[in-house]
């Protein structure tokens, strides 16, 4: 899997959204991406890319696409 | 006029997340506007978000001896509907983006983004002189049992964890729990009562503005359930430079042993108050405190009864237990203690059923020093997210989807054994908008069949699950 469907799929299984709608996908913008979903998306994508996302990092990730960017710091490219 | 609260007019009330100002006087005139709109005691559903209109009907509510069922804004629209039904509550209070549920639809007074609209007109039905106010068992949409609360309950309450925690009109508590839950509501009612300032925000730990919010109008207070100290600890919280946060609470079951130390010795080390605390809804909030002081000496204890309460031990058969360190269920004695429950709108001209006792359901024992550790529950529940779900009311939930299940688990944790795995995302999907509960706090086991024991009941040790 490239590092684009990884990123993907982490997004689809943990808040059961499809594919089409992950592009538009926010913070609080659907049901599941809660403080629960999102502590889960966290720990999915540490444990995927074998990174430690910082504090600021964690809260700074409040949509789909911002997600990219967060995670080129960490030397994850897409 | 009975009332819990006593608006001190001068006293700042709120500050809300775009830094408006509420002050005492404002909810007083709010107050007697919506009173004068409504008129008579009756019952209103008030659905909570962490919002001015939200909080200002609430506290109007109240003090104008109507009696409000708290329920969260978020509620299933479904399950809001059978509540109604079971109810029949004269208005509903509302945030009007939830006003188009109800068309065509009478609005009786609007303020704050929150509408009053009126739906049974006609349908009286006695309260009894006592009740406040209806509070969820679970702080979720799981059950339709709502604990009666009496104004003496709320009063007695505020003001005996208003004294333990030493709050006084200087303190300003950030929201971090709903206030249509018992602990969040708790320390919205003993702000109130001793004239602080509440600084309202219905953002959560994992938004920007929420800091922000904090740190511009120097929060000096924070509660939270285990899972807000699992993200606070996963925040690197500890090193986070917080100089106005003076207080800690955490309730809402138990912590862990290690978040517990870190916390207490993050606050000890920045001088910080981090106090552990038990209750129920059924005893209003709080009944008992764990003194910061003894937080390494006791660790895992609930600490001593708030002040005003008591404890006590049963064993079997209903008898006290004297004796230190012997398990036995823990009994609350109080002035905080409900007036029992209600299933549907002929319960609530019940008189108080409790007599000021209230049997927990929790095993705990006693040391020596008469501080008090849970040990275990009689009842099966688990705690998600801080909400009490039964794991017998869940499964009776979901045989409405599935012939068979079982639930187990721990708290934060619950885990459904099921026997056709190819319909898990369906019953995931049931379960957490029946609860409001995030998805992921559900896991599934397949199993080929349910263990029974010969009576029918479910056998949970051959599932591997307590």
């Amino acid at each position: 899997m490239t590092n684009i469907e990884k990123y993907e799929q982490i997004f689809i299984t943990v808040f059961g959204v499809s594919e089409g709608e992950l592009k538009k996908l926010t913070y609080q913008g659907v049901e599941a991406w809660d403080s629960v979903g999102h502590m889960e998306l966290i720990a999915k994508l540490e444990d995927t890319f074998n990174i430690m996302i910082e504090t600021d990092d964690m809260i700074d990730f409040n949509s789909f696409l911002k997600g990219y960017i967060i995670l080129n710091k960490y030397g994850i490219r897409f | 006029m009975a009332s819990a609260f006593k608006l001190l007019h001068d006293k700042t009330a709120i500050i809300a997340e775009d830094g408006a100002i509420i002050m005492h006087a404002d909810i007083s005139d709010f107050s007697l506007a919506i009173n004068k709109a409504i008129q008579h005691r009756c019952l209103v559903f008030c659905l909570c978000q962490n919002t001015v209109g939200s909080l200002c009907g609430y506290i109007s509510f109240i003090s104008g001896r109507i009696v409000p069922v708290m329920l969260d804004a978020n509620v299933d629209s479904g399950f809001l509907a059978g509540l109604i039904k079971l109810y029949k509550p004269q208005y509903v209070w509302l945030p009007d983006h939830r006003i188009k549920e109800f068309l065509p639809v009478n609005i009786i007074f609007s303020r704050h983004k929150y509408s009053l609209i009126e739906l049974y007109s006609d349908g009286y039905f006695p309260l009894h002189k006592d009740l406040a106010m209806l509070l969820t068992t679970s702080g979720s949409t799981g059950s339709s049992k709502f604990v009666r609360i009496s104004y003496e309950n709320i009063e007695a309450n505020a003001a005996s964890i208003a004294d333990y925690l030493s709050i006084d009109e200087y303190e300003r508590p950030i929201t971090t729990l709903p206030m249509c839950y018992s602990y969040g509501l708790s320390v919205i009612n003993s702000h109130i009562l001793r004239g602080g300032t509440i600084l309202l925000t219905s953002k959560g730990l994992l938004d920007a503005d929420f800091w922000k919010f904090l740190k511009t109008y120097k929060a000096t207070s924070l509660a939270g359930v285990p899972y807000t100290y699992k993200i606070l600890h996963k925040l690197q919280f500890s090193r986070m430079d917080l100089p106005s946060l003076k207080t800690l609470t955490q309730a809402g079951g138990k912590l862990n042993n290690e978040l517990n130390k870190e916390i207490s010795r993050f606050c000890s080390s920045s001088g910080k108050q981090f106090f552990v605390m038990y209750g129920q809804t059924e005893a209003t909030a709080r009944m008992s405190y764990l003194p910061p002081q003894d937080l390494s000496t006791k660790q895992g204890s609930i600490g001593i009864a708030i002040p005003g309460g008591e404890f006590s031990l049963i064993d079997e058969n209903g008898k006290e237990i004297k004796e230190h360190d012997v398990t036995g269920e823990l009994v609350y004695k109080g002035k905080n203690v409900s007036m029992g429950y209600a299933t549907s709108y002929e319960d609530l001209k019940k008189e108080d059923e409790n007599h000021g006792t209230l049997h927990t359901g929790d095993l705990a024992k006693r040391d020596s020093d008469n501080y008090y550790f849970i040990v275990g529950r009689k009842r099966r529940f688990i705690k998600i997210f801080g909400n009490r779900i039964n794991l017998d009311e869940t499964e009776s939930l979901l045989e409405n989807i599935i012939p068979d299940c079982a639930c187990g688990g721990e708290d934060d944790h619950m885990i459904i054994y099921i026997t056709d795995k190819t319909r898990i995302a369906e019953i995931q999907n049931f379960i957490s908008v029946k609860t409001g509960i995030n998805p992921t706090a559900f896991s599934f086991r397949q199993c080929a069949e349910i263990p029974k024991n010969s009576a029918g009941k479910t056998n949970y040790s051959d599932l591997d699950i307590s």
